[in-house]
């Protein structure tokens, strides 16, 4: 019987199986934010066992509200920062140097097919568009990860997902994953993977794969997962070539990790992406998912670009090719936020920055801020919001707000209209 | 330190409640479980629900429905709970990351099939519910004014052990 990424992955890290069913599995990555991990830090310490199983496999980053806003967000910061310092942990990154978590570490190299990464937050499937099992967990998983490099899993049966057909012009990963979750619903995919497949994924760079991977859990996913292909060597290779001759053998090396011909799947969807039509979510749960002409004419007051799911540089070069040129309406405020640092130099160089102020949108650094409403555009009761971001939850982005979701593009032509607007429809 | 299961009940009767609605992000600025205790459950709407009534501040257990605890992977979700002295959820079904976070603590995250959850709710109307948890016969007993059922569960060895230990770094600690 052949076995799928993820069952290859588990059997090559199982450390210990107390009970059937319970996979303890090595990590590879044990990565870090302020906001889940101060509090495992205190723990240690309270239990007298602050220290590290390996410096250089944990990562961590000040990104969820930075620079800090007040005392208390000084304060988590500081606790991430000295715990950082006194375990000598070398990839740690400080404002000015930060980003939000799921483009940083990317795009730092940290991420290699057939790793292990956990971090105290839902969005980290988003790694496994590397080929990589990456899962978000709680701050007791976290700190066990700190301190003994191993997480529990009940391990999770996976849920094939061929994307055949072509994207239209203007359709993107984002309309994509949304689709997708309307269909499998909130639940649909709980304690399983979501192995993403066919040529619509092959013909994505890997920006659009994690923005495919990140919204795995919205359905409840474990992990999203991707084959490593030589898109993948592609965007690694600059920290990998020291490892291989040359890229053909980085890609043998990797398909290693692909999902065997006759591996076993729990069920097998199949979406023909070829007439879908640019997404929107309406309600308060991230299935509620129609056409964005469905919800065309719908005032919003704020735009918001930027996050985890859609603040890489392809998404603003999306964005801004619908703003050149173009106001945004009166009525609205946008945002932007480059999600790292090396973003926000790319989208300057390329002119990005000018285009979104020209336009008349607020530029802010890298942070995960206003997604889940803490700082840098946090709604007022009764606000909506078009966003690039991943979670539409009652209040998400503020208490008595309301978040519709849409891809890069849709959240640019809805700034320029003032209401929900399908970019093609733009004159 | 082990916990208390059972006790008063309070009900809440819907799916998909996700962790902004029982604990929103912006008091994810806490470093300590404690500083949660007051701010349980603030987000959730919920027709009979008042997260400031008598009813939270009694209940030792909390009934829901399916996908429970859907969303961020925010401990503070059951910590929040966990500091409100409510160590017992039953619902018919859960987000792994919020179950997993309740046994790591050395909770309880009950599931019980929809008949069962159903039953639960029907017996609601009957006053205020009481849940008593044998962990040794894996039993619950739900009591309501003058009516009383019997429900059967089951949990994973694993999860038994990390109630038995207090929880995920306790049992990691001691083996790994």
């Amino acid at each position: 019987m052949g076995q799928t990424i993820a069952e290859k992955i588990f059997a090559a890290h199982l450390r210990d199986e107390p009970f059937p069913g319970a996979k303890v599995l090595s990590l590879d990555r044990v990565l870090c934010h302020e906001i889940t991990t101060p509090v495992a830090i205190a723990d240690l310490e309270a239990r007298g066992k602050d220290r590290v199983f390996d410096k250089t496999k944990i990562k961590a980053v000040i990104d969820h509200v930075t620079p800090a806003k007040d005392s208390k967000t000084a304060l988590q910061a500081k606790m991430l920062r000295d715990w950082a310092r006194r375990h000598d942990i070398q990839d740690f990154f400080d404002v000015g140097r930060n980003g939000v978590c799921h483009a940083l570490f990317p795009e730092k190299g940290y991420i290699r097919p057939g790793f292990t990464v956990i971090m105290g937050d839902s969005h980290t499937c988003t790694h496994g568009a590397f080929g990589a099992f990456a899962a978000g967990v709680g701050t007791t998983d976290l700190e066990v990860g700190i301190l003994k490099g191993v997480c529990a899993f009940r391990e999770p049966a996976t849920i094939r997902v061929d994307l055949v057909g072509k994207l239209s012009p203007g359709v993107y990963s984002k309309d994509v994953i949304l689709h997708v979750i309307g269909q499998l619903g909130v639940n649909g995919a709980t304690d399983r993977v979501l192995e993403f497949r066919g040529p619509v994924v092959d013909a994505m760079t890997m920006d659009a794969r994690m923005t495919l991977c990140n919204m795995a859990i919205e359905a409840g996913g474990t992990c999203g997962i991707c084959l490593p292909d030589m898109v993948t060597v592609d965007y690694l290779w600059p920290f990998i070539e020291g490892d291989y001759a040359d890229k053909a053998a980085a890609l043998e090396s990797f398909r290693y990790w692909h999902s065997d011909a006759d591996a076993r799947y729990e069920k097998t969807l199949s979406f023909d992406v070829s007439a879908l039509n640019p997404q929107v979510t309406f309600g308060f749960k991230p299935d509620q998912v129609k056409p964005v002409s469905e919800l065309a004419g719908t005032r919003v007051d704020q735009i918001y670009i930027g996050t985890c799911t859609n603040g890489r540089i392809e998404d603003l070069r999306q964005a801004a090719a619908v703003l050149k040129g173009r106001k945004i309406a009166d009525s609205v405020r946008g945002i932007v936020s480059p999600a790292t640092p090396k973003i926000f130099s790319e989208a300057l160089a390329e002119g990005l920055i000018q285009i979104f102020m020209d336009s008349g949108f607020c530029v802010t650094n890298p942070t995960c801020g206003a997604c889940l409403g803490m700082s840098n555009g946090v709604l007022a009761e009764g606000e909506v919001c078009a966003s690039t971001s991943n979670r539409n939850f009652n209040g998400r982005m503020g208490k008595g707000g309301m978040v519709h979701l849409m891809s890069p593009s849709t959240a640019a032509a809805t700034a320029i209209a003032g209401v929900i607007t399908d970019a093609r429809q733009l004159v | 330190m082990k916990k208390q299961f059972g006790g008063p009940a309070l009900l809440l009767n819907r799916s998909d409640i996700n962790t902004d609605e029982i604990i929103p992000a912006k008091y994810l600025t806490e470093v300590t479980k404690e500083a949660l205790k007051p701010f349980c459950l603030e987000d959730l709407k919920l027709e009979g629900f008042d997260p400031a009534g008598p009813r939270l501040k009694a209940a030792r257990v909390v009934i829901s429905r399916e996908n429970f605890g859907c969303g961020s992977s925010r401990e503070h979700a059951p910590w929040v709970f966990e500091v409100n002295d409510i160590h017992t959820i039953i619902a018919q079904s859960y987000a792994r990351i919020f179950r997993q976070n309740m046994f790591n603590g050395g909770m309880l995250a009950i599931e019980l099939p929809k008949v069962d959850i159903d039953r639960l709710f029907a017996l609601e109307a009957a006053g205020e519910m009481l849940i008593a948890v044998d962990l040794e016969q894996l039993r619950i007993v739900a009591t309501a004014g003058s009516q009383s059922e019997n429900f059967s569960f089951d949990i994973s060895g694993f999860d038994k052990a990390l109630v038995a230990a207090g929880g995920w770094v306790e049992f990691a600690d001691s083996r790994y």
